[in-house]
């Protein structure tokens, strides 16, 4: 029990006098979670529109007030022909063109079916597609607002227009921001890399100085050594906790909903993966930069891609999900994402939190196991 | 002999395809200071370390302080101090804090730990240094301040892997007034060198060549056994035409580059130093000096590896 406590005051002293080391501890997280909070946004807003009115009736200029008045697109241009859009479209000057042809008005006016040409830039796939919703549901209105205009003027014939009007209310995130949405992950992902980077090279470091063999010719037992190095880890882990709690509250105003202390419990139930998985690394490797290359490549990558935090689980094929069950962070993404957003308490979330504890507790057993203070 | 401090049987290491120690045997006494020389490369280091829990053998057995190797390695470890050629100590920690942290994991505590704290710092010479950032210690103070962490808590056998490499010749000689130190104290030093001139100071020298122990004795006895003929030390002009000349002659045993002077054995002193003379001056070279040298163990261990070398097993067969 001593032997621990030496180990980790040691760690915190060389930890207290490491300059980069405080500033990668504290200042880091802080910054990445401020710039992460604001980039990471799904939201498709302000979409760069060209319109090419080659009608020029004031039916056709209701449809691209539509347009610009829905707050989804910006009409920055108007092109002459339809041939000068392809400019716009290869030079990134418009992602989205409106073309509307000629007699488009008089259709209307005529009651006849007119149609309505929208150019697409496709290459970014998830907003073009959010952008064409967007379009075909101002497309739908407009529609509309002809019909109930032309049987207004047929009003005192008698014939009444039913409507549906659906009245939709959002649960856990009212105004859809994918900022509440992100933030949490965003922390999930934070605590990840911090802990398993900061432990997959705790150990290969001192291999590399040549301490460790000083240390495992001490009496100090495996199981001593590996407390002794990971609970620093943990500490620093949850002072990261807490800071970037503070800045998802304060500055993006997106508290958590569910139970603070709760949060706090599972986060370290998800710290023991993540320490845990770095110590396995870091007793694998023999440099600290096979270490660093290691963690990024079996560690993080398929952690951030895999786990939910950026594609939806459900959408990945059958074997890809099966994947994700090895995954720590898939459990905490939901755990995480359930306190923020929903609010949700330990009867919606034993079950993911059971199965980090069970992962922490083979990852742990399994570092303490290959680490049997030999160096060869 | 008591109990020996450390006894080792048949042990040996395999990486892989290459034999590192071959079936190694030996007894250290206790209170010896035993050194194990060898080139770089010839297993002294694998075999320090397969002592002292770091690698574990493939096959053999060893006892140190009492204790199996493979069987209570913490036992052992808590009996031995270690220190290797690398100064394995905390560059970012200070002085005290080094001694504190090791100290602390060998269970000293209290006014023991105090105590053993001022004996280190005393022993290492750096009083009034005790807050400063190791890094900024020189490689003596370095090495002494190593030591002392690795016998903090009065260890039977310290184990020493090439302690004086990359060390000044003062702060070599200073390293080896401590260890005769340790050893009046009753500890036990089991040291490795590749410095001949070093392993004069040990009480019995061990000699191991690729893997195999070649020979083993006390410095006196390793230069009675394997140097029966006289050596004459030379000193001439043009020493490398000089030496291939000798080597020519078929009543020169062996001749060697030492420094700027020629080592050459002859079976009998009187006859040799005439025919050297004679052979030399026939060649126009001029004689300044030639000297009867007691022989060092530099001309024992360069005769040995000649023996031990496969060109020379090839020849006598």
């Amino acid at each position: 029990m001593r032997a621990i406590l030496q180990i980790i005051r040691k760690e915190f002293i060389q930890a207290a006098r490491d300059r980069k080391m405080i500033f990668i501890i504290l200042v880091a997280p802080v910054f990445q979670l401020i710039i992460l909070g604001y980039a990471a946004n799904l939201d498709v807003r302000n979409i760069q529109t060209v319109v090419c009115d080659l009608d020029r009736t004031p039916e056709s200029r209701a449809l691209v007030s539509e347009f610009s008045n829905s707050g989804y697109f910006v009409v920055n241009d108007y092109a002459e022909k339809i041939s000068d859009l392809d400019h716009y479209l290869d030079y990134g000057k418009a992602s989205f063109a409106l073309v509307i042809p000629k007699n488009f008005g008089s259709k209307i006016i005529q009651g006849r079916t007119a149609q309505l040409q929208i150019l697409v830039d496709g290459s970014e796939s998830s907003f073009a597609t959010s952008g064409l919703q967007y379009a075909s549901i101002i497309a739908l209105r407009y529609s509309q607002n002809v019909l109930l205009q032309t049987f207004s003027r047929m009003q005192g014939t008698g014939i009444k227009v039913p409507r549906l009007n659906p009245e939709i209310r959002i649960w856990y995130n009212p105004e859809l921001r994918s900022r509440n949405f992100m933030i949490p992950g965003v922390l999930a992902l934070l605590l990840m890399i911090m802990t398993t980077m900061l432990t997959s090279l705790a150990v290969v470091k001192e291999k590399e100085v040549g301490t460790m063999e000083q240390l495992i010719v001490t009496p100090i037992r495996s199981y001593a050594l590996i407390i002794g190095k990971l609970a620093p880890f943990s500490i620093i882990g949850m002072i990261d906790v807490v800071l970037v709690l503070l800045v998802a509250s304060f500055w993006f105003k997106v508290p958590p909903k569910g139970s603070v202390p709760l949060l706090f419990l599972l986060c370290m139930l998800f710290l023991m993966t993540t320490l845990g998985l770095g110590l396995l690394v870091s007793t694998l490797s023999k440099t600290q930069q096979q270490a660093m290359m290691s963690s990024q490549f079996f560690i993080m990558m398929p952690m951030i891609y895999l786990s939910g935090f950026v594609f939806p689980i459900e959408n990945m094929p059958k074997i890809i999900q099966l994947v994700t069950f090895f995954l720590p962070l898939r459990y905490f993404i939901v755990i995480i994402r359930g306190l923020f957003m929903k609010g949700v308490g330990w009867h919606e979330l034993w079950a993911q939190a059971l199965m980090l504890l069970l992962f922490g507790i083979a990852i742990l057993s399994i570092s303490i196991v290959r680490f049997r203070k030999k160096i060869g | 002999m008591s109990e020996p401090a450390i006894s080792v049987h048949n042990l040996t290491k395999r990486f892989g395809d290459f034999l590192a120690v071959n079936n190694v045997s030996f007894q250290v006494g206790k209170g010896e200071i035993f050194g194990f020389l060898g080139a770089n490369g010839a297993g002294k280091s694998t075999t320090i370390r397969m002592l002292c829990g770091l690698l574990s053998s493939t096959s053999g057995t060893a006892t140190v302080a009492g204790y199996e190797i493979n069987q209570q390695p913490e036992k052992v470890k808590e009996n031995i101090g270690y220190m290797s050629q690398k100064f394995s100590l905390y560059d970012d920690l200070t002085v005290r804090e080094n001694i504190r942290f090791f100290g602390g994991v060998y269970g000293l505590r209290g006014k023991e730990l105090k105590d053993r704290m001022e004996w280190a710092v005393e022993m290492a010479g750096l009083q009034g240094r005790e807050n400063s950032l190791t890094v900024e210690l020189a490689g003596g103070w370095k090495q002494r301040l190593a030591l002392g962490c690795a016998i903090l808590h009065n260890p039977k056998i310290v184990f020493l892997d090439e302690p004086t490499g990359g060390v000044d010749p003062v702060s070599r000689r200073n390293f080896w007034e401590l260890i005769n130190q340790l050893s009046e104290q009753g500890t036990t030093v089991f040291v490795t060198t590749h410095y001949l001139d070093e392993a004069e100071y040990a009480n019995r020298i061990m000699l191991i060549q690729a893997g195999e122990i070649i020979a083993g004795g006390s410095p006196k006895e390793l230069k009675e056994t394997h140097i029966k003929n006289p050596i004459l030390e030379v000193e001439c002009d043009q020493v490398v035409s000089a030496m291939e000349i000798l080597q020519q002659q078929d009543w020169v045993i062996e001749t060697t580059i030492f420094g700027t002077y020629l080592h050459t054995s002859v079976t009998n002193e009187d006859e040799g130093r005439k025919k050297i003379q004679k052979v030399l001056a026939e060649n126009n070279i001029s004689i300044k000096r030639m000297d009867r040298i007691v022989p060092s163990l530099e001309d024992v261990f360069i005769y040995l590896i000649d023996q031990g070398s496969p060109a020379a097993k090839e020849e006598s067969r």
